[in-house]
Formats: structure tokens, C-alpha cells, sequence
């Protein structure tokens, strides 16, 4: 407990935040690697949700794909492509995309097949083409869980980012090694606590954009499948992920 | 390749570290969150505040809480303790919501009958509700035991052994053979717990067979239903 009290101590110094390689310097570090990576991740796996979700074509494959892709532990991936890549952040984002991309692929698949059978053939019926119908109904009907899935690989990037540092990249990984390899409790736990709470607040943020999109009218409001289906989707993007 | 001929013995200590790290952790989890799933369906004032707390716990890194353990649980970083313990609070994190889930989808119909042909509320819940909820507490305990067993080798940057430590030192001496031996053994005993499960599943829940052919029956008639 009283390493805790210390590392709080330390949090609270200007010291601890300002400068090159401060707290500061490595949270924007931090929040950029994921950014980057989830962007890629979305670049990647989004349009192919949507396609799977769409034509309900490859299901069976990615969804095994994506139990497949849970069992990789993530630090074996960063240091093999590390050594082929050398130190620096290739290998770090190659390992967080591998890591982040099946949680926004079954959250996109899943999102658009919980959209009501009923309301896209309505869709289709007044002659909507295939790509409207996807843009217009699937895409922001499913929207909550599309949401869902990049809301979990955020989490999972923003977790998985301290590792960077270990193959030589930035973000708070680099104090929390830096206090590991000199044994300073207090630099290796008041770095800890820093990615819990940016963990907690990026978290916050999509749950609230969440919350918000709820609220816009025409958005997933009227639009509920039955009970016992919605929850199987539910699991379904748990699962995925 | 030669290297993973010549660390057979190695690999093999290692694989059996990592279950003894992962295994008792999925345990843990499974245990503690039925009780608690119990209590939110019960209590429904308790339900969403320990169902989003718990899910709370999943946003917590992984690297960061195998640190912060030991300064509240009092024991040293390097203490495979830690290890069990943290991966018991993720997988408590990801169970409690899919057990109350699962307990809430027995319907009150069932509740009822078994009230009605005298079961006492234990004994309802241990004879009638719980190998109802089966197949869907079998379904998140999968979960929990295939990410758990990917999670443990993140402790191996703290020093704790397990197979993530074929990763630290592939690293650090530059073998390709070793970092792959690490992936393979993981992704494979992550596969084989899980087929495990299911097989256990199985046997303990020999009414389930036919569940895979019901569903998208059911599935069919409510997509019927709802275009009428």
C-alpha cells in the first residue's frame, strides 16, 4: 500500500508530466498508437464486416477466424515481427492490428445481421439498390454494435500498446520498463495507473458516443429484433472478440 | 527448427507452467461468477451496477494490473500469484455478464413448474436452472479459458515463466524457432482446453446435442413470424 501512496505522490509532481519523455509526452504517444492502429484496423476490417454482414457470405470462416485470432498471444507476434523488422513501431502496430481487427470485423458482421430481416426486405421492396441499402439501413441500424466492436479493439490496442515499448517503441510502456529494469515501484506503478485511467476514459468516450447515437431519432430507437435474437448477437460480438 | 529439437524439454516445462498459471484462473472465474450473476438477477436494483462494474474490470491492461496487484495484494511482482489472480479478474470480468445472461434465460414458465412439483429454491436453482443455463455458461467459460491462456504470456516481460517466456528470450537472443515454438504451443493448448470443454459439455449435457439443430428451426419460424 505503500508503494500506492508513493506512486500517487509522484502523479501529482509537475515533474512527473512535463518535459521530452514526460507522463505527458508518452500519453499523447500512447493515444497516437492507438489511433493509427485502430485506424488500420477500421481500414481493413470494417469494409469486409459490412460485406460479410451483408451478403452473409464467409460467416462460418470468420467467425472461426476470429476465435482463432483470440488464441494469439499478442507479445509473441510483436517480438517475431520485431525480429524481422528491427526495434521501432512497425512491429508494434503489426501486432496491435493483428490483435484489434477481429473484434471490428465481428462487430460489423454482427451489427448489420441484427438489423430486422423485415425492415431490409421493406428496404428492398421500394426498390432500394443493394449498395443503399446497406449505406442507408444496415449501416446505421447496426451502428451500436459496429460501435461495439471498435469500442473493444480500442480497449484492447489501448492495453496492448505498453508492450511498444518492449521492441523499442515509445508510450507509457517506456517508464513502466524504465521502472521494472531498475526496480522503481513508484515510476512502474504511477505509470500503470496512468494506462488504467487513459484505458477507462477512452472507454467513457465510446460509451457515451454510444449513448448519444441511441438518442438520435431513426437510430436503432424503433428498430428491435426479437428478444431472444438480439441477445444471441450480443454474445456473438463477445465472442468474436 | 533445430532448437525446438534440441528445448523439447523446455518447451514442455513451460507448457505445463502456463497451464498451472491459466487453468486455475479460469476456475476462479467460473466459480465466482455464478454466485454473482445469482445475485444480479436476484437483486435487480444490484443488476446493473455489478454486471457494468465487473465489465468495468475488462478495460483495466493487463500489463499495468500484474504491477499494481502486488502493491495491494502485498505479494512481489515476479509472484506467479499475480498472474492468477489478474487473470481471474478478467475472466470474472468477461463471465459475470454472460452467466447472469445465461441464468436470466431460463424462463419464470420453468421457474414456475419446478416450484410447482415442490423444488425448494437451492434445490431449483442447482437440479432445474443451472443445467438449463448450461449450454450458454459452457459457451462464456470457452471464452474466458482461450483468452486467459493467450493472456498469461504478457507476465513474462515481469519475469514470470510460462511460455511467453520463449517469447522475452527468442527476443533477447535473437531465435526465430523459439519465439514460433511459443506461438504454436499456446494457440494449440488454447484449441485443445477448448475442444476439452466442449467435450465435457458434452457429456454433461447430453440434452444439448440436438440444441444445434433446434435453433435455426426456431430461428426460421420467428423470421415467418415476424414478416406475417
Amino acid at each position: 500500500m505503500n508503494n500506492i501512496v508513493e506512486a500517487v505522490r509522484w502523479l501529482l509532481t509537475a515533474d512527473a508530466w512535463s518535459g521530452a519523455g514526460g507522463l505527458w509526452e508518452r500519453s499523447m504517444e500512447h493515444l497516437g498508437y492507438t489511433l493509427i492502429a485502430l485506424g488500420i484496423s477500421a481500414a481493413l476490417a470494417l469494409p469486409l464486416g459490412l460485406l460479410i454482414g451483408h451478403t452473409g457470405k464467409g460467416r462460418g470462416v470468420s467467425v472461426v477466424a476470429t476465435g482463432a485470432a483470440r488464441a494469439l498471444p499478442t507479445l509473441g507476434l510483436l517480438t517475431l515481427v520485431a525480429l524481422f523488422t528491427g526495434i521501432g513501431l512497425t512491429a508494434p502496430m503489426v501486432a496491435l492490428v493483428i490483435l484489434a481487427a477481429p473484434s471490428v470485423l465481428a462487430g460489423a458482421y454482427a451489427g448489420v445481421e441484427s438489423v430486422n430481416p423485415a425492415t431490409v426486405d421493406a428496404a428492398r421492396a421500394q426498390g432500394m439498390s443493394g449498395w443503399q441499402v446497406l449505406t442507408r439501413v444496415e449501416i446505421p441500424l447496426g451502428l451500436p454494435l459496429i460501435l461495439s466492436g471498435l469500442r473493444l479493439a480500442a480497449l484492447q490496442i489501448i492495453a496492448t500498446a505498453t508492450l511498444a515499448a518492449y521492441v523499442g517503441a515509445g508510450g507509457l510502456g517506456r517508464p513502466l520498463f524504465l521502472g521494472l529494469r531498475t526496480y522503481d515501484y513508484p515510476l512502474m506503478l504511477g505509470t500503470s495507473i496512468v494506462v488504467i485511467l487513459l484505458a477507462i476514459l477512452v472507454d467513457a468516450v465510446f460509451g457515451t458516443g454510444q449513448r448519444l447515437i441511441r438518442r438520435i431519432p431513426g437510430l436503432a430507437g424503433p428498430q428491435r429484433a426479437p428478444r431472444g435474437e438480439r441477445r444471441g448477437r450480443r454474445r456473438a460480438v463477445a465472442a468474436g472478440g | 527448427m533445430s532448437w525446438v529439437l534440441e528445448n523439447l524439454d523446455t518447451i514442455g516445462e513451460l507448457t505445463l507452467v502456463h497451464l498451472a498459471l491459466s487453468l486455475p484462473a479460469v476456475v476462479i472465474a467460473f466459480l465466482v461468477s455464478i454466485p454473482l450473476a445469482w445475485v444480479a438477477n436476484r437483486i435487480r436494483v444490484l443488476r446493473e451496477p455489478l454486471l457494468t462494474g465487473t465489465g468495468l474490470l475488462y478495460a483495466v491492461p493487463s500489463l499495468p494490473l500484474f504491477i499494481l496487484l502486488p502493491a495491494v495484494v502485498g505479494t512481489s511482482v515476479r509472484d506467479p500469484l499475480n498472474v492468477v489472480i489478474a487473470l481471474s479478474i478478467f475472466g470474472l470480468a468477461l463471465m459475470v455478464r454472460s452467466a447472469a445472461e445465461a441464468l436470466d434465460a431460463v424462463t419464470d414458465d420453468v421457474r414456475t413448474s419446478a416450484t410447482a412439483i415442490g423444488f425448494s429454491g437451492v434445490g431449483r436453482f442447482f437440479t432445474v436452472e443451472l443445467p438449463l443455463a448450461g449450454p450458454a455458461l459452457l459457451a462464456g467459460v470457452r471464452v474466458v479459458c482461450v483468452s486467459s491462456i493467450s493472456l498469461v504470456s504478457v507476465s513474462a516481460v515481469l519475469g514470470v515463466n510460462s511460455l511467453g517466456s520463449l517469447f522475452t528470450d527468442g527476443f533477447a537472443r535473437d531465435i526465430i524457432g523459439s519465439i514460433l515454438a511459443g506461438i504454436v504451443m499456446t494457440v494449440v493448448l488454447a484449441l485443445i482446453c477448448d475442444l476439452l470443454l466442449v467435450l465435457a459439455g458434452r457429456l454433461l449435457m447430453p440434452w444439448n446435442k440436438n440444441a444445434a439443430a433446434v435453433r435455426p428451426r426456431l430461428r426460421k419460424r420467428r423470421t415467418q413470424e415476424a414478416a406475417a
